[in-house]
Formats: structure tokens, C-alpha cells, sequence
């Protein structure tokens, strides 16, 4: 539970860190890499699932497996073309 | 407790989603960034499937099937001046991923904990409000509807209202321990989000989409109390505060101060009428 909290803490000060100097090119591929982070919630939708035995629990968990999986992998194809396209424009 | 190679695994893997953050801030290694970051979530989700799947493994993996028969088309296909009504989509079906994920747990756990209860129902609000908002964005980008602030009628009231039904209803959920509830507190939600965003107007927009960005890091950590799990609380956390950061860098680039873009609408229309 404290432990828990000292995780949370602690990644709050990561958050903050990391992207405390990014020039202002690269705000919407920031954006659009968190996004596609935060699609790391198909762990927890494949978790619930794995262990879910109700046919409504089954079926909600596939509807949050199926939207995380569109999150993770639409997040990381549309960040990786917005690079593609500055590499482009730079030379 | 999981057994300690997942939690080794999901360690690499948060590693890896901060690394990845970390290069996307310098434009040199972007691209790597970005790439690390997959990695660590393809080795994060494969850890669950083989940890987690117990019931259910082949349907979860038609699931993710269908997923990746979605998600991939849709982001190599969109014009790239469609980029940000495509991040606002793919950010507001994360969203609803979370709302679904602590409204399925709280359905198979009987009795929680307060601190379980209360992680359940802000993963509901925060994810339903970033799903219901980011639709709102994507259609105003796409130009579905106007692109300019909507103002609604009494639209501070009914937006105070929804604020306060969402409140009480939270707290219902947590005093009652009611499924019935968490659900209309999911409705509270949607309807929270598009009050939310309706009076951002035009170029605006983006800046909202990262604000709800940072939402659903924040539902993803709030998830992670409600599994107990280490990765979904590091990953959504890293998001939520990076997003909030870059939204007030963004704000900032367009040199305004946040609560201008968010609540001007408002405060234009009512110097408007002072003066008119």
C-alpha cells in the first residue's frame, strides 16, 4: 500500500523530468508516444480477462482487450510515421 | 503476488517506457524512442498473456487480432493532416479500456477494500471523460462538427451539475458497493467530457487532446491501484505527469496560459455581454 504510493510518487518526478526540455518540434510526437503508452492498459484488460468467468465479465474484458490493443499499436504506427515525415523534411 | 520474473519483466518494460519518453523530448533519437517503447510494451503484454491468460487465452488473443486488424490500418492510412483527430481517437479508446478494465474487476472482486473502491471509481470517471472528450475532439477536428467553441446554454450550470452528480455518485459507489451505480457513473462521466470540451474552440484543440492524454495516464495509474499492479501504476503515471508538463509547454508555445484556452469560451462571452 505504501509501496504502492512511493511507485506512484516517485514516477510522478520521473513524468515531470523527462520531458522538461522538449523543443517545441516534438510536442505532438511526445503526445502521440505517451498515448500510445498509456495503452499499457492491455495488461491489465489481458489480466482481468485471464481470470474472468461470467459471460458478462468475459465479454467486457475482450471489448477493453480489443480498444487497448487498437490504443497500443495505432499509438506506436502513427507516432513512428510523424518521425518518418521530420526525417523527411530535414534533408 | 506475481511470481518475480513478472515482476522483473514489467520492471524492464516500465524502464523501457521511460527511456522511450526520454528520447521522444530530443529530436535525434525520437525514432529510437518511440521503438523502445514498443518493445517494452510488447514484452509487458506477452508477460501478462503467459502470467495472466489462465481462462480465456484464445479468445484474448482473437481480440488482440482484431485490434491489430484495426489499429494498424487506421494509423498507416490517415493523412497526415488527420494525425491529431487519429491520436485523440486512439488516446479515447485507451480511456475507455481503463473504465471497462475497473468496472470488470469490481464486478469479479465482491468485496473490496476502500482504497480498491475508491481506485475503481476514479477509473471509471477519468477514463470516461477522456473517452467522451476525445470523441468531441476528433469531431471537431474532422470537422464534423463546428470547430468553434460550442457554448451550450446555462452550459456553466449543467456542467456544475454534472460535476456534482459525478461526485455523489462516487461517493455512492464507495459507501454501497453498487455495480448499478458505477455504471451510471460512467454516464456522469461521458457526459462530464463532452461539457468538458464542447467551448474549446479551433486551435485549441490539440491542447485539450493532450490534456485528455494526461487523463487517461492518470485512469491507467488509478487501474494499476485497482489490480495491484506495479506496471499499469508506473506506465500511467509516467504518462499522467509527462502530459500535464507538456501540455503547459504547449499552452505556453501558443502564449497562453491554460486556464484561458480551457475556460475562455466562457469568460469572452461574459466580457461580451458586460460590455454589450
Amino acid at each position: 500500500m505504501i509501496d504502492l504510493l512511493t511507485i506512484f510518487v516517485l514516477a510522478v518526478f520521473v513524468g515531470f523530468e523527462v520531458v522538461s526540455k522538449v523543443s517545441t518540434i516534438l510536442h505532438t510526437p511526445l503526445m502521440s508516444g505517451a498515448n500510445a503508452i498509456h495503452g499499457v492498459i492491455l495488461v491489465g484488460a489481458i489480466l482481468i480477462t485471464g481470470r474472468a468467468e461470467h459471460a458478462l465479465e468475459v465479454a467486457l474484458g475482450l471489448a477493453a482487450v480489443f480498444l487497448a490493443t487498437v490504443n497500443v499499436v495505432g499509438g506506436f504506427v502513427v507516432t513512428d510515421r510523424m518521425l518518418e515525415m521530420f526525417k523527411g523534411h530535414r534533408r | 503476488m506475481s511470481p518475480t520474473w513478472v515482476q522483473l519483466a514489467y520492471l524492464a518494460a516500465a524502464l523501457c517506457f521511460v527511456l522511450a519518453l526520454k528520447g521522444l523530448s530530443t529530436p535525434r533519437y525520437a525514432r529510437a524512442g518511440n521503438l523502445v517503447g514498443a518493445a517494452g510494451m510488447a514484452l509487458a503484454v506477452v508477460t501478462a498473456y503467459v502470467h495472466g491468460a489462465v481462462h480465456n487465452g484464445l479468445l484474448i488473443l482473437v481480440a488482440i487480432a482484431a485490434g491489430v486488424a484495426v489499429g494498424i490500418p487506421a494509423a498507416r492510412s490517415v493523412k497526415m493532416t488527420a494525425i491529431p483527430q487519429m491520436v485523440a481517437l486512439f488516446n479515447g479508446v485507451g480511456g475507455a479500456a481503463a473504465a471497462l478494465v475497473a468496472l470488470t474487476e469490481f464486478l469479479e472482486v465482491a468485496e473490496g477494500s476502500v482504497l480498491f473502491q475508491v481506485a475503481t471509481v476514479l477509473t471509471v470517471l477519468i477514463g470516461s471523460v477522456s473517452f467522451s472528450g476525445s470523441v468531441v475532439t476528433f469531431l471537431k477536428l474532422q470537422e464534423v462538427m463546428t470547430t468553434r467553441p460550442v457554448l451550450l446554454p446555462a452550459g456553466q450550470v449543467v456542467g456544475v451539475a454534472a460535476a456534482v452528480a459525478s461526485a455523489l455518485l462516487a461517493l455512492g459507489v464507495v459507501l454501497t458497493g453498487s455495480g448499478t451505480l458505477l455504471v451510471l457513473l460512467a454516464v456522469a462521466g461521458l457526459a462530464l467530457g463532452v461539457l468538458f470540451v464542447l467551448p474549446v474552440g479551433g486551435a485549441d484543440v490539440p491542447i485539450a487532446i493532450s490534456l485528455l492524454n494526461a487523463f487517461t495516464g492518470l485512469a491507467v495509474a488509478a487501474s494499476g491501484y485497482v489490480l495491484a499492479n506495479t506496471l499499469l501504476i508506473v506506465a500511467g503515471t509516467l504518462v499522467g505527469a509527462s502530459g500535464t508538463i507538456l501540455t503547459r509547454l504547449m499552452a505556453q508555445a501558443m502564449g497562453r496560459p491554460l486556464t484561458n484556452i480551457l475556460f475562455g469560451a466562457f469568460k469572452t462571452t461574459a466580457t461580451a455581454a458586460a460590455t454589450g
